[in-house]
């Protein structure tokens, strides 16, 4: 089984902090990490390969210092990691992004499974998988929780608001990973070591013959960032006062009751 | 189709077995806003196999037009057969603005259509609004977190397309004297077409509680929790109250409380008439989720912890004592 899985270097954003003054955010010192999302992506295209060998590669589209989460991907048992960057790439937007991707899928495949993560944590969107989908013209199931493959058949369940379902298709298939899918494998030492010393590649826009250039970059991109802000919080609470949790209890109660809120 | 030509703010209604989903009904309120700055219709776009209680839902709530497309094949969700109609729809009669919720399936259709019609697609928007001289939608949605929130235009092509988190607005008032146009439009989505087939559903969800999108009151718990089994307190004062508990992305990721619990960013958005914040430091992430609720109470020993600044109700003190004493509280002025 020829398997592809899209990763994403990400700022922490559990260790992101505003600066008070400025009202800015502080990005130094934050560290940079795998799409949480991302690794058990990784983990479900691991464990397919595992049950039914072939090959697991890794692609991510990013600057040279991306090739770090491409290294821990292949100390986690990828065997194979490309960087798609180029100046050209900068500045995309979700549809952009997805072209790119899928222009480097096509180049790499065929693949019979494309994975990604629901999201990525920090742009948030859960759009450039299914998008990358779209591109290809290729079945997508996002928000999996797993999937059985039985010659070209598929089984996957797929977790939505009200439930599972469980739904059947035919190989090839883009699927997107959630945290409930799996819990993903810590890369072994022996991996650690070599995936340091690993060359990772990279595809650049001359490698993607025959792409559409005007759909890439920030001119490719059909939406634009008009203006960005941090959010503005004001401290306007009562204090809910007593001399004991029990009469604190009955404070608010009583206000609540007040308010007609309870 | 074209930038000067197309008019209309399109809502599509997502259902579930044959009932509209909240989200749907939440984004007509936010379409009407938009329709009106835009001097254009808001318009409900119906698919499905049982469309009657969506057509009336799209009614009550505001729309001027109900698009409907009825078949077998949208029984169930598929991005096959739902992009397909979308696309011929929007061939036809060429909308300017498209709406969806930001569900698993709304996010997936969302895209497909995006794509195809190569055009800008901005994802879960918190606040819409319309620049008056370009005819932009202003999309604003939150990154990194909830850290930053960023404002989006999609200028140059058309329809613009945005989604909206479930929770993120409320509902606009019933209006029981709109009486929309029902437009019935037959498309159909041949069976070689739609490679997914849904064979079973699983209803029961991770746990058999109130969902936190349609709790009215919310009791949530995060790391100052110490531990999973302390999470019982809580759900004493989500039972006495009538709704549920809910968690924070540190309780998720210490193995507390499963996913489909978690508030914030990451998780759910919800917006409960009531939102209890219990050992929540009030991390932006989370707060990105929650601060829509009508009434925000904080209980923290940290009398610093930025949830204090959310808050509308602000309880310093130790929630191991706080929350068992509302418990009480609340029980015997019950009986009272």
């Amino acid at each position: 089984m020829n398997i592809v899985v899209c990763i994403k270097q990400v700022p922490d954003t559990t260790e992101i902090k505003i600066d008070p003054v400025k009202n800015t955010l502080i990005r130094t010192g934050v560290p940079s990490i795998m799409n949480p999302f991302d690794k058990n992506a990784l983990e479900t295209g691991l464990q397919l390969k595992d049950q039914y060998g072939g090959k697991v590669t890794v692609i991510s589209m990013g600057p040279p210092q991306a090739k770090a989460v491409l290294r821990e991907a292949l100390s986690m048992g990828a065997d194979d990691a490309w960087l798609i960057t180029d100046r050209a790439f900068g500045g995309s937007d979700t549809y952009a992004t997805s072209y790119i991707l899928s222009q480097a899928i096509g180049k790499l495949g065929p693949f019979d499974v494309i994975l990604g993560g629901k999201q990525a944590i920090d742009g948030d969107t859960g759009q450039t998988a299914p998008s990358i989908a779209e591109h290809l013209d290729a079945v997508r199931l996002t928000y999996i929780l797993d999937l059985q493959v039985d010659g070209d058949k598929v089984i996957a369940r797929r977790q939505v608001e009200e439930g599972i379902e469980v739904i059947e298709t035919v190989l090839p298939v883009l699927c997107t990973a959630t945290k409930e899918s799996n819990k993903p494998r810590y890369g072994t030492v022996k991996r650690k070591i070599a995936s340091l010393k690993a060359e990772i590649p990279e595809i650049t826009l001359a490698d993607l013959v025959g792409a559409d250039q005007s759909k890439m970059g920030l001119k490719g991109s059909p939406t634009k960032v008009k203006a960005t802000f941090t959010p503005q919080r004001t401290a306007s609470g009562v204090n809910i006062e007593g001399n004991n949790p029990g009469e604190m209890a009955g404070s608010l109660i009583s206000k609540l009751a007040d308010a007609k809120i309870l | 189709m074209g930038f000067e030509t197309c008019k209309d703010v399109w809502v599509f209604i997502e259902c579930f077995q044959g009932q509209p989903k909240s989200v749907g009904l939440e984004l007509l309120g936010q379409g009407r806003k938009l329709a009106d700055s835009l001097k254009q219709d808001l318009c409900a776009v119906v698919i499905g196999k049982e469309v009657e209680a969506a057509i009336k839902a799209s009614g009550d709530y505001g729309a001027d037009k109900v698009y409907v497309v009825k078949g077998d094949e949208y029984e169930n969700y598929s991005a096959d057969a739902y992009g397909h109609v979308f696309l011929e729809l929007c061939k036809k009669y060429d909308p300017n603005t498209i709406l969806v919720g930001a569900t698993v399936n709304g996010r997936d259709m969302g895209s497909k259509i995006a794509v195809s019609l190569r055009t800008g697609l901005t994802a879960d928007c918190t606040a819409l609004s319309v620049e008056e001289e370009s005819g932009n939608v202003v999309w604003e949605r939150p990154a990194f977190g909830g850290n930053l929130y960023a404002q989006i235009l999609c200028s140059e092509t058309r329809p613009q397309m945005g989604t909206c988190r479930p929770g993120a607005f409320k509902k606009p008032e019933v209006n029981p004297d709109n009486h929309p146009e029902v437009i019935w439009v037959d498309i159909h989505t041949p069976a070689a077409m739609i490679r997914t087939r849904v064979i079973d559903f699983i209803t029961a969800c991770a746990d058999n509680d109130i969902r936190l999108d349609e709790a009215e009151v919310i009791v949530s718990g995060g790391r100052g929790m110490r531990g999973p089994e302390n999470f019982a307190v809580l759900k004493e004062l989500a039972d006495v109250l009538g709704g549920t508990v809910g968690c924070s992305r540190a309780a998720v990721d210490s193995g507390w409380m499963p996913q489909t619990r978690q508030v914030g960013q990451t998780g759910s958005t919800v917006s409960p008439k009531v939102y209890f914040a219990c050992g929540i430091s009030g991390a932006v992430q989370h707060v990105a989720g929650m601060s829509e609720s009508g009434t925000i109470i904080a209980i923290n020993k940290d009398e610093t912890a930025p949830i204090f600044e959310v808050a509308d109700y602000c309880m310093v003190g130790d929630l191991f004592e706080i929350v068992p004493a509302l418990v009480k509280e609340l029980k015997a002025r019950q009986q009272g």
